[in-house]
């Protein structure tokens, strides 16, 4: 069972490996994000290079799969053919205070009319889509 | 040396096609830019084929090559493109066409932009199915697709930050309504926007409603810019570029939503360099075009020019104050995006030229400085300041 209906665009690695690790990482159940070998900034999304000391050690490391609602929009326009029909759903930006208020987009979990507090803390769920041509695992959130 | 754009180059001639609802166009989208290129040239009083310089903005789909071998074009010259998508880049091109006039690499220059969305795909619609990689991968399968989702994700922020209230977009979205009743261009001439019907209309990505988006249109629009020394020659009164400025934000493309000031129209360091080469502030301006992608996106975007600061934006944002012809500030007088025509915001720049010569169908008084906000929210942004005669 999946937050929203089949048919959206899945995601794939890109071809110069860059997100490799990221997305290796969700099928194993593991939260992976970049942070710097040289001056451990965290950086999220990926890219080859530090942006605060331009070193090219960027290591993928684990992090816990905690964070905070920074902001949100519940969407209602269908943009998209899959959405057809479907209702409303919770799109959440969430920070990670733990490392170094990075930011990633998911979906909230739950009653998709429910009301959303800035600020509210959520815990990662994996959510796999193991019947895609290449089976993919997106992170999901729901409040903790 | 100074380094300015001040007061060197003006507007003198102006054109649109008509404008359509999206896929509406009965022309090809090649054809409605070769006709606004012509109806400027006709304002200007030029022979189309002397017009030796192109510049557009958001990979407009026309290329100058063809455009100038349509047109007759004796010599071309300039064929420049802003990067960058959305509504973004278009005062840049104006600042790009006139930075060439400057510096000896044009003569005649149009900045253009055509749209035509029935023979191509739309803005606020995804294509269905399919692989997604890169940035998108970590957005897409969460349904997040178009501008208004991702830029309601920033607003949404916004007004948690600042207390910004629902009323002062309504205000945005009724000035551009109301402007338009009085423009026969415009899309929504003839369907005035009540305030019931605002709040009542239904969410497309909350915090924004219908009205609070703007509108997807067919049609073209061009300006024609020739150095200052030449423009008193043509028969309307010049419309001088005295200040553009482009850019965005520290690392406003950081993936995944991560820029900084992710919250923001992205105008934060862009806007005092308009000012600082415009030699005004925000209180010299009589009279402002800002690009409505979506109301939340003027709001941010006048904040960020320092017309209020953001805490009294519910204070200044009345429909009162943004009315031509004795508002404080009067906003989108032609309609704008939302009630003219999205074209891309290049309606605005022409309206801004209107109200320098008087020519507005929502004329407001004795204007002489006149700003032009493009498109928020994306990056790079830019934004412009013109002015009469009178303003050098």
């Amino acid at each position: 069972m999946t937050y929203l209906p089949p048919g959206l665009p899945a995601p794939v690695i890109e071809n110069d490996g860059l997100d490799l690790p990221y997305w290796e990482g969700t099928r194993q159940g593991v939260l992976k994000v970049q942070r710097c070998g040289a001056c451990n900034t965290w950086q999220w999304g990926p890219e080859w290079l530090c942006h605060h000391c331009r070193s090219w050690d960027m290591r993928w490391v684990q992090v816990e799969g905690k964070g905070r609602i920074w902001t949100w929009t519940r969407c209602w326009h269908p943009v998209h053919p899959a959405l057809r029909d479907h209702g409303p759903y919770i799109a959440v930006l969430i920070e990670l205070p733990h490392a170094g208020d990075i930011r990633m987009l998911g979906n909230l979990l739950g009653d998709p009319e429910q009301a959303v507090t800035i600020g509210a803390s959520v815990e990662a769920v994996f959510e796999p889509h193991d019947d895609a041509p290449a089976p993919y695992t997106l992170v999901q959130w729901r409040r903790a | 040396m100074e380094r300015s754009l001040r007061g060197k180059v003006a507007v003198v001639g102006i054109g649109e096609t008509r404008y359509y609802k999206h896929g509406q166009s009965p022309e090809p989208e090649f054809k409605l830019a070769l006709m606004a290129i012509l109806a400027a040239a006709a304002d200007a009083g030029i022979d189309p084929s002397d017009i030796d310089s192109f510049a557009s903005y958001s990979n407009d789909r026309n290329d100058p090559s063809r455009l100038a071998a349509a047109l007759g074009t004796k010599e071309l010259r300039l064929s420049n493109m802003q990067w960058g998508g959305g509504g973004g880049g278009g005062a840049a091109a104006v600042g790009n066409a006139a930075a060439a006039i400057i510096t000896g690499q044009a003569d005649i220059a149009v900045v253009y932009r055509a749209l035509a969305q029935g023979q191509f795909q739309r803005f606020g619609r995804a294509a269905a199915g399919g692989t997604v990689s890169g940035d998108n991968a970590l957005i897409n399968p969460y349904g997040i697709f178009v501008p208004a989702q991702r830029f309601a994700l920033k607003f949404m922020r916004y007004m948690h930050e600042h207390g910004v209230r629902r009323e002062a977009m309504r205000a945005i979205a009724m000035a551009s309504y109301h402007h338009a009743q009085s423009n026969p261009r415009a899309v929504m001439y003839g369907r005035p926007l009540t305030e019931e019907a605002y709040d009542t209309s239904r969410w497309i990505a909350e915090p924004y409603r219908l009205f609070d988006c703007c509108q997807e249109n067919d049609g073209a629009a061009a300006l024609i810019l020739v150095s200052a020394e030449r423009a008193k020659d043509f028969r309307h009164k010049p419309a001088y570029v005295l200040a553009a400025a482009q850019g965005s934000d520290h690392r406003n493309a950081a993936r995944s939503f991560n820029a900084p000031d992710f919250a923001s129209s992205s105008f934060g360091p862009v806007a005092p360099h308009l000012w600082e080469m415009a030699k005004l502030g925000p209180d010299d301006v009589d009279v402002l075009q800002s690009y409505e992608n979506f109301t939340g996106g003027v709001l941010m975007s006048m904040a960020e020019h320092g017309f209020f600061k953001p805490e009294e934006a519910n204070d200044f944002l009345t429909l009162e104050n943004l009315l031509a012809p004795s508002g404080k500030l009067p906003l989108n007088t032609s309609g704008g995006n939302l009630a003219e025509c999205y074209m891309h915001g290049l309606e605005l720049q022409i309206e801004a030229v209107r109200q320098i010569r008087g020519q507005s169908t929502a004329q407001v008084p004795d204007v002489h400085v006149a700003g032009v906000i493009a498109g928020p929210m994306v990056t790079p942004v830019s934004t412009m300041i013109i002015g009469s005669q009178e303003t050098l």
